[in-house]
């Protein structure tokens, strides 16, 4: 009997000890959750996105231990690009703590903005999400850097101003935005809208719903019809690689379909065979394993079999080397906050003044292993964009290659579309709360 | 009075001033029905067979043309892939009646038709577990199927027919004819519509139903290989496919569950309609119109003949 009751007490002790023991390990940990969908239609964005996300932040646990000594501890949840399952995720990861949310849909962003705030967990929805929240007196929960995708819109009016031999040269002409008819694809209208009364050409819209991402042939007799001069793609997953096929099916030059950075997955290029070459995407970092930062990753995480990567030569492809961009953007934060605090484990609050005092220039840039990778990027209290500069990619029938300077986005002619998006939010969500965190000084 | 004249005077304008862009839309709406026709194939074979509406027919297609590029990946001949996916398929069609049919006989519809979203979840894991999620080119050129395109000349245009499109129209009704002849011409096919139409029947004449779910689940198998090469030819071969593969079910409402014929009618109606539609009404609602246009015109369908256009009539008695 006493013996039984010995063994009862030892499990009790032990059900009661564990949570608490892993309570304390979890306080000397970062931790990042990752919400990545590497299932359903949108896997082959999702995939690439997710493993160096993923890689990057292992690299940092392997390499240096963490960030400021503290391990991050990485944790993936599948949404399938679904926003109901990406707000379980959301709610799932909650309790635990997480420094920083990455929703990596404009669906599931949309549904945590107003948890972010009463959550106190800054959501990071890098160059993808609303593009308002790039508004941070309104939204200084949600950050968007490095651009929003009215900066990639308003690239591509100043491209394609650039390629006719000027803004004054835009009258009259066509330009054409094929789709996803879903919330992400939908972001840039309101900006090209009032681009095209501004500088007189006409904005043809051509909306592809989710079910027929596949099935685009009536879409692009439309486009056949409308002949217009360039075609801006805003689109996802399996909708890529159909709209390449299907430009080149319908002898649409290939050199004129520009997609927006979601649509520059080498898969969507690959799928259009050798007559792909030319087609072109918007970019902030650059694709390719020759810098130090995925060399790295190649010692510390890939020669380890630490990756999820199923094929080594997939790392540096084009959507990976985003998902490394991302996860820098979330330690560079980390990092920040671990500087404005003095803390090593930080917390959401502390994680939101890392991401509001973010600024990577180029010198810490090199010291990242990421010299000539990307643009330095500067966020603010009142900007939470930057509003970064953007370059043109092109597929050469292998890979990705830098194609163009970088390249401005209208600031001017973004900045007041936002400050007045973000109003018209406040005051379409009754009782939206008024800004109460103080700014840092630096910014 | 606009938009009056833009409902029903434009659009006809706009054919009769660009008739070589009517008849390119007839030819992708075609095309596209022929494609429909193929996947709605694959649900009627089932349904016949079994009364089973079977949902895993999307991932089925999804399946099929996974393995086949996947083990083209690995090394394997195309070919040989080929014949080696179609075992693959008829593996599946086994596992298929021995798991799940052979213990659910005599369950109500509503059971098995369930049993078949458990075979979509089962599927999905499995060809995500095996293939991975990442999105792979179709084989076509190794399979020798056509590439580029034919332009004729006509009605002062110029309409582009892609060589892959013919292809798979021609292999689609080929493949309709021989199923056509096989289900009235030989003893399995003569058997597969005594099991359609009575199972007790066919089984008091000694047809084995096991015998038959095995082979109407493979035919619907092969059904479904040949629709993934030819919508992976199109675009490329990820797990969004299944999506199109729901265009089937206007489809089968249009032509009915048990007609091949009706499979290839309802396509053809759906393919075509859905082009016209978008291509010269679609402007008018802001544009994608090919996800719900298919439904109402088989909604329309129905108010007129519940059964569809080939359907059995189904008289109770209460």
């Amino acid at each position: 009997m006493r013996k039984f009751i010995l063994v009862l007490g030892l499990l009790t002790g032990a059900a009661v000890g564990a949570p608490a023991i892993q309570q304390a390990a979890a306080q000397d940990q970062i931790y990042v959750p990752l919400l990545t969908y590497r299932t359903g239609p949108f896997a082959g964005s999702g995939i690439p996105i997710a493993d160096g996300m993923r890689d990057y932040l292992e690299m940092l646990n392997q390499r240096d231990g963490g960030i400021g000594g503290v391990k991050i501890a990485i944790e993936e949840c599948e949404t399938g690009y679904d926003t109901k399952k990406g707000v379980e995720c959301y709610e799932a990861t909650k309790s635990k703590n997480p420094v920083v949310v990455n929703p990596y849909s404009t669906g599931i962003t949309l549904q945590l903005i107003p948890r972010a705030s009463v959550d106190k967990i800054p959501i990071l929805s890098m160059a993808y999400g609303l593009s308002a929240s790039a508004d941070g007196n309104t939204f200084p929960w949600i950050f968007n850097p490095p651009v929003t995708y009215w900066d990639g819109a308003s690239v591509m009016v100043g491209y394609m101003a650039q390629q006719l031999g000027g803004f004054d040269k835009l009258k009259g002409k066509k330009l054409g935005l094929i789709h996803l008819d879903a919330p992400y694809g939908k972001e840039p209208i309101p900006l090209l809208q009032d681009l095209s009364k501004r500088y007189g050409f006409e904005l043809k819209l051509y909306p592809v719903p989710a079910a027929d991402m596949q099935n685009q042939s009536g879409i692009w007799l439309g486009i056949r019809r409308d002949r217009p001069d360039f075609i801006y793609n805003q689109g996802f997953g399996a909708m890529n690689p159909t709209a390449v096929k299907e430009a080149l099916r319908n002898n649409f030059p290939i050199d004129k379909l520009v997609g927006v950075w979601w649509a520059g997955g080498d898969d969507d290029a690959r799928a259009g065979g050798a007559e792909a070459k030319g087609y072109k995407s918007l970019n902030f970092h650059q694709a390719g394993t020759n810098f130090p930062v995925i060399q790295d990753i190649l010692k510390n995480v890939a020669d380890k079999n630490l990756s999820k990567v199923d094929n080594r030569n997939r790392i540096g492809e084009n959507l990976y080397n985003r998902g490394v961009y991302n996860s820098m953007l979330i330690a560079e934060a980390v990092r920040t906050a671990q500087k404005l605090t003095g803390k090593k484990v930080v917390n959401g609050e502390d994680v939101r003044r890392g991401l509001e005092n973010l600024n990577i220039s180029e010198q810490r840039l090199k010291e990242l292993g990421m010299e000539g990778f990307a643009a330095p990027v500067q966020v603010s209290c009142s900007d939470h964009n930057g509003h970064n500069k953007v370059f043109m990619a092109e597929w050469d029938g292998s890979k990705y290659v830098k194609a163009s300077d970088w390249m401005a986005p209208l600031k001017d002619e973004v900045r007041p579309l936002i400050d007045s998006a973000a109003k018209e939010y406040a005051a379409g969500n009754s009782g939206w709360p008024k800004r109460t965190e103080a700014c840092d000084k630096a910014t | 009075m606009d938009l009056i004249y833009s409902i029903f005077v434009d659009p006809f304008l706009q054919m009769a001033g660009a008739p070589d862009l009517l008849v390119q839309t007839l030819w992708e709406g075609f095309v596209g029905g022929i494609l429909y026709a193929l996947i709605a194939l694959g649900f009627v074979l089932i349904f016949k067979a079994s009364g089973v509406f079977n949902f895993a027919q999307g991932i089925m297609v999804v399946f099929a043309a996974l393995t086949l590029v996947g083990l083209y990946e690995k090394g394997v001949p195309a070919f040989l892939a080929l014949a080696l996916t179609i075992g693959v398929m008829f593996l599946i069609a086994a596992a298929v009646e021995r798991v799940v049919l052979r213990p659910l006989v005599n369950q109500p519809d509503i059971i098995l038709f369930m049993a078949t979203f458990g075979l979509t979840y089962l599927l999905i894991g499995l060809g995500e577990a095996i293939f991975g999620g990442n999105p792979k080119v179709m084989i076509a050129e190794q399979l020798y199927l056509p590439k580029g395109a034919v332009d004729i000349k006509m009605l002062g245009g110029v309409v582009t027919l892609q060589k892959i499109d013919i292809a798979a129209a021609v292999i689609a009704l080929a493949m309709i004819a021989c199923l056509s002849v096989f289900f009235q011409y030989t003893r399995i096919g003569r058997a597969l519509r005594a099991v359609a139409d009575s199972h007790k029947a066919a089984l008091s004449v000694g047809i084995s139903l096991n015998q038959i779910w095995v082979i109407v689940w493979f035919l619907a198998g092969v059904v479904a290989l040949i629709t993934g090469i030819m919508w992976g030819a199109r675009s490329d071969v990820s797990f969004a496919l299944q999506v199109v593969a729901l265009k089937a079910l206007p489809v089968l409402v249009l032509g009915g569950f048990t007609s091949i014929p009706g499979a290839v009618v309802g396509g053809l109606i759906i393919g075509i309609g859905e082009k016209i539609g978008e291509f010269y009404w679609g402007p008018l609602v802001g544009g994608a119109t090919e996800s719900w246009l298919a439904y109402c015109i088989a909604l329309v369908f129905l108010m007129f003949r519940p059964q569809g256009l080939f359907g059995e009539r189904i008289i109770e008695r209460i």
